[in-house]
């Protein structure tokens, strides 16, 4: 489904050519959950990004669905984000002038769809039934996450870009933004493409490709163990 | 429609949450919308009441107008004008005779040079005339009865009942006019009018040989009658004749176009105030994108296209400018009710004060137009924001390309508006194009001198000082700094007052006259020749020492190298008529003016103080003898400016007409004249001899310094001699400042409107980067720095951008003032440098009181919950 082919990606840095991806290829299949894991620097953002068609590759391609990216404009790109893409970011990043139902149904509005019945039933689905009418300034970080996945969710995408989801949270309310995340994913059959650095969260997906200075220097597939702090968080109270 | 609805509904989210941050900006608009409607209403109702008070105006259908004695044949033609429009002599034509003269009354103390008008008949036909008390100009034609300006009441501390000395007259004050139709008020500045019955003329002894009086008849004619018919045909005779002939409807397109120009030209400072606003916009969208930099990535992540985005945010700046010009149509509105007053001093007419929807229209489209126009550019850059910058905070913006099509349409767009706007506001397609240049090129030095500055403070940095100052200073180059923003909107504001501050400086250093030095600071004139002796005696009595009786000899041209003055008049009557050449006909006018005006001569063999001989020879230079008194052609002086309208020069001949005896004279010198010496000076000056057994009357001069002295010397000699005149210096003075003074006012009051918009700018623009320095202050509070530094840096970086604003604004106003003075108004020009620095105070205190009340939260609010929040 996601066909990565010799991706190379350098950036101009003091006048200089710098290479911060080398040559990296690789096939996910539908609904497979893949983490991307490495050190700072190591290039995982920037595959992220080209993957998603938020960046453009300096050589080679991303083909998605027989479609390559490297050949859309950027209105076809965004056309394409909007009707398959989902994104859930480190630092959340909802509309902070949007009530999290309003932020919800953004995707569905871009696409002209009525949004109100679905963002409500995914915000329940996240366990925020309630908080719909709420500004991303009066949730915690752990709702604004769970508010930014039933966004990545509402528009039903078939893959799902995911940067350091657990990043900015606690272990506890991490471990449970992960567990409703992976719930969704099986429920919608999503493609599930995570960049992390938590080797445990790596170990709940199927498949580890990792970096290191830009090289991608082992793709393992892995069979999903449970999540460490799942059951503790299932206990605790959220922050 | 997908989009749209999109577009719409992000619009009206976004704004709902932002709004209040986006409010400056349309307080920006605001000003400038309200100027615009409060002018162009203000300009409607001008026109509405001219068209409703145009015969009021006048005060009859027809005027004719004559200075000096009328003529029997004058009278006679005056006449069959009269018949010829229908109407009846006895009831339908007054005769209003207007003249200066001294005025007091016995029981105080004290003397008034008065306008004096003399009424015969029901003058005027329309409007009505306001006395205070009710009903009093009917009685006008009752007896000795006057009635007279407040402020003659005032001046001599008399009140209604006394007895007023006119000449040789005295007059019961009856009442106060307190509404003349048609009266301008700052005309009361050369003397408060006094109104007598015509009848009485004669008895005050006041229209002697030399006096100035002029003769005015209105006609009232039957509404059948067709006025400009009339016109037409008989003002050819009345020129002729020395006299001239007006209608209500002329009366009323001569100042239709006067108040359309002064409408045009008092929008253009709103249109200014306006465009200010709109920088104020653009600087406003700008910073606001800076901050919303990241939901713009978001929107972009999640499928928005840039065009999307860019519609979202559009839509926005329509909808704040939209509500800027509502409230500034509103405030156009309630200014309007104010702008009588300001304008009163020049305003014949009563004004009804009605808001226009023409005015309203306009304003709110403009307003909305400018807002968007000014913030195209700016959201031009929500297309460089790529999805990318959700992941990377540090990701670059891509520069714009030289060659992004939409950026320079942008651009285009934003000029062609500015000069489009201009041309509509002046009506005037060179005129407007010079507006918008000058306007580009103030702005365009303004934005170059604040780079300039930055880098400059960059370069030459005054390590030196102590850390506060520097840390103060280097404020104004750190990055997302408002310096340019800053000086742009407070240097424009203070670049129009400066430079009208130039104006009014040079020009009242023009016209004060120059009594210095013990010159004569007193003149009496009218003086007949057996009244000489007496009044330098009077003068002498006072314990003055009186100047020698310079003569006056009043004439006229007859003829100008061989060609009669009438043929020249009805040559220029002719260019008048035709239409096609309007700019040669106002020229022609000019030199009918020359041709048929009365010029009060003098004769004398030396050249004084107050000129120059520029061309040719005086008579006694070179060693020359005066030339006999038979001399003829008689050698004459002319004034280098009057030759020009005479078109006239050396050894050109000019036949005078003195009281019906022919004088040729021929021009052997032009002088230069300082008119602002307070000294009797001519336009024409003739050897002593030939002239000396002509009429003539005297003028007088001498120096008071003590105003008690001035006062009883003026006291006696009207008194002794009620025809003499007198006029002080500091009287002059005060009236040319008090109408120098009133064009000023109106000119100050919109010019605050821009500076009224640069502080909103301002606040504006220090407003959106106040987090920044919050911040910092809240991070050198936590690094130890006491209340009394954190002020200290602020201080000096607001003071800095005040200081660099006003030095730029005031060099440029000097430059463009330099300019304006020296080739348009051809005077000297100097530095008002005590206005410059009471400006540069007020802006430079405006900048810092506003720098530190954006940033009072830092004195608020605790470090730690600053930095916690950040």
């Amino acid at each position: 489904m996601i066909r990565v082919n010799a991706l190379t990606k350098s950036y101009l840095s003091g006048g200089r050519p710098l290479t911060v991806l080398k040559n990296i290829t690789f096939t996910i299949t539908s609904g497979e959950v893949v983490a991307i894991v490495g050190p700072s620097g190591s290039g995982k953002t920037t595959l992220l990004g080209l993957l998603a068609g938020l960046d453009r590759p300096t050589q080679g391609t991303v083909t998605i669905d027989g479609q390559e990216l490297t050949r859309l404009s950027e209105d076809q790109l965004a056309r394409f984000r909007s009707e398959r893409v989902g994104f859930v970011f480190q630092s959340f990043h909802l509309l902070p002038t949007l009530t999290a139902r309003e932020n919800v149904e953004v995707p569905l509005e871009l696409r002209g769809e009525d949004a109100g019945p679905r963002a409500d039933q995914l915000l329940s689905r996240v366990g925020l039934g309630g908080r719909e009418h709420h500004y991303p300034s009066q949730l915690s970080g752990g709702e604004q996450q769970r508010v930014a996945l039933a966004r990545a969710f509402s528009n039903r995408p078939k893959i799902l870009f995911a940067d350091e989801p657990t990043g900015n949270l606690d272990g506890v309310t991490g471990a449970k933004v992960i567990e409703i995340m992976l719930e969704l994913n099986r429920e919608l059959g999503t493609t599930t493409v995570l960049v992390t650095h938590d080797a445990e969260l790596a170990r709940r997906t199927g498949r580890i490709i990792r970096l290191a200075d830009g090289a991608m220097i082992s793709d393992e597939r892995v069979s999903l163990a449970p999540l460490a702090h799942a059951d503790r968080g299932r206990e605790q109270s959220e922050d | 429609m997908t989009h749209l609805r999109f577009v719409a509904r992000m619009a009206w989210r976004e704004g709902r949450a932002t709004g209040r941050k986006l409010l400056f900006l349309t307080a920006a608009i605001s000003v400038g919308v309200g100027a615009l409607v409060a002018i162009e209403s203000f300009t409607d109702n001008l026109r509405t009441a001219v068209e409703q008070q145009s015969r009021a105006l006048l005060g009859g259908d027809i005027a004719a107008r004559l200075r000096g004695d009328p003529t029997p044949a004058y009278r006679a033609l005056l006449d069959s004008l009269t018949r010829a429009a229908g109407a009846d002599p006895a009831t339908d034509l007054s005769e209003v005779v207007a003249f200066s003269g001294m005025s007091y009354v016995p029981r105080t103390a004290g003397t008034r040079l008065v306008q004096v008008q003399a009424i015969i008949g029901g003058y005027p036909y329309y409007g009505s005339v306001k006395t205070e008390p009710a009903g009093m100009w009917g009685r006008l034609a009752e007896g000795h009865v006057a009635l007279v300006d407040p402020s003659y009441l005032t001046a001599l501390n008399a009140q209604v009942g006394d007895t007023m000395a006119l000449g040789e007259s005295r007059f019961e004050i009856v009442g106060t006019v307190t509404g003349f139709p048609g009266d301008v008020g700052v005309e009361s500045a050369f003397g408060p009018k006094v109104y007598i019955p015509g009848q009485w003329v004669p008895e005050t002894g006041l229209l002697t040989f030399g006096s100035r009086y002029d003769y005015d008849w209105y006609l009232r004619t039957p509404a059948t009658t067709d006025v400009a018919a009339l016109a037409t045909a008989w003002r050819a005779k009345f020129v002729l004749l020395k006299g001239g002939l007006r209608t209500a409807a002329e009366e009323e397109r001569d100042l239709k176009r006067f108040f359309d120009q002064l409408g045009r030209y008092l929008g253009l400072v709103a249109l200014i105030a306006l465009l200010l606003g709109g920088i104020g916009v653009g600087s406003a969208v700008q910073v606001f994108l800076r901050q919303k930099r990241d939901s713009i990535a978001v929107l972009r992540c999640l499928g928005a296209t840039s065009g999307q985005v860019f519609g979202v945010y559009l839509a926005q700046a329509v909808v704040m400018g939209l509500a800027g010009s509502l409230a500034g149509v509103a405030l156009g509105v309630v200014l309007q009710l104010g702008l009588p007053s300001i304008f009163d001093q020049f305003l014949p007419l009563d004004i009804t004060v009605r808001p226009s929807w023409r005015a309203v229209g306009t304003g709110l489209g403009v307003g909305v137009w400018v807002a968007t126009v000014f913030a195209l550019l700016p959201l031009l850059d929500i297309r460089r924001i790529p999805p990318l910058a959700v992941l990377r905070r540090d990701v670059e913006i891509s520069p714009t390309a030289g060659t992004d099509r939409l950026a320079w349409l942008a651009r285009a767009a934003l000029v062609l508006s500015v000069a489009g706007l201009a041309m509509l506001q002046v009506q005037s397609v060179p005129q407007g194009a010079v507006f918008t240049a000058a306007i580009g090129a103030t702005l365009l030095l303004l934005w170059l001198a604040a780079l300039g500055l930055i880098r400059a403070l960059r370069r030459w940095f005054p390590h030196h000082l102590a850390y506060v100052y520097r840390q103060g200073l280097a404020n104004l180059y750190r990055p997302a700094n408002q310096t340019v923003a800053v000086v742009l909107a407070l240097g424009f504001g203070a670049f129009l007052l400066g430079a009208l501050a130039v104006m009014q400086h040079n020009l009242l250093r023009q016209l004060s006259l120059d009594g210095g030095l013990g010159r004569p600071n007193l003149v009496f004139f009218d003086i007949q020749p057996d009244q000489k002796e007496g009044v330098q005696q009077l003068i002498r009595d006072a314990g003055l020492v009186a100047t020698g009786a310079v003569p006056i000899v009043p004439m006229r041209i007859r003829s100008i190298n061989g060609r009669l003055a009438s043929a020249i008049l009805a040559d220029t009557i002719l260019q008048k008529a035709d239409s096609s050449a309007r700019e040669q006909g106002e020229r022609g006018r000019r030199d009918a003016w020359a041709v048929r005006r009365e010029f009060r001569s003098t004769y004398r063999d030396t050249v004084v103080a107050s000129e120059k001989l520029v061309v040719g020879d005086w008579w006694t230079g070179r060693g020359g003898a005066p030339p006999p008194a038979s001399a003829s052609p008689v050698p004459i002086s002319l004034e280098v400016e009057i030759a020009g309208d005479l078109d006239v020069t050396l050894r050109d001949t000019i036949v005078w007409d003195i009281q019906g005896v022919g004088v040729t004279s021929v021009i052997t010198s032009l002088r230069e004249v300082n008119w602002a010496r307070f000294e009797p000076n001519f336009f024409v000056v003739f050897p002593d001899g030939p002239l000396n057994d002509a009429p003539q009357s005297f003028v007088v001069l001498t120096r008071v310094d003590s105003a008690a002295v001035l006062g009883s010397l003026q006291r006696a000699v009207v008194e002794r001699y009620p025809n003499v005149t007198s006029v002080d210096l500091s009287a002059v003075q005060q009236t040319i400042e008090k109408v120098v003074g009133s064009v000023v006012l109106a000119i100050r009051f919109m010019a605050l409107f821009s500076l009224a918009t640069g502080t909103i700018v301002l606040v504006g623009a220090l407003a959106t980067s106040r987090f920044q320095r919050v911040r910092e202050a809240a991070l050198l509070k936590t690094l130890g720095a006491t209340r009394r530094q954190v002020v200290r840096v602020m201080v000096t970086e607001y003071a800095a951008l005040g200081l660099l604003a006003t030095a730029v604004a005031t060099v440029l106003a000097s430059i463009g003032g330099a300019a304006l003075t020296r080739w348009i108004f051809e005077i000297p020009f100097t530095v008002p440098w005590v206005a410059f620095l009471v400006l540069a105070a007020g802006l430079i205190l405006l900048t810092v009181l506003t720098g530190i009340w954006t940033s009072l939260d830092v004195f608020r609010r605790p470090p730690i919950e600053v930095l916690r929040a950040e």
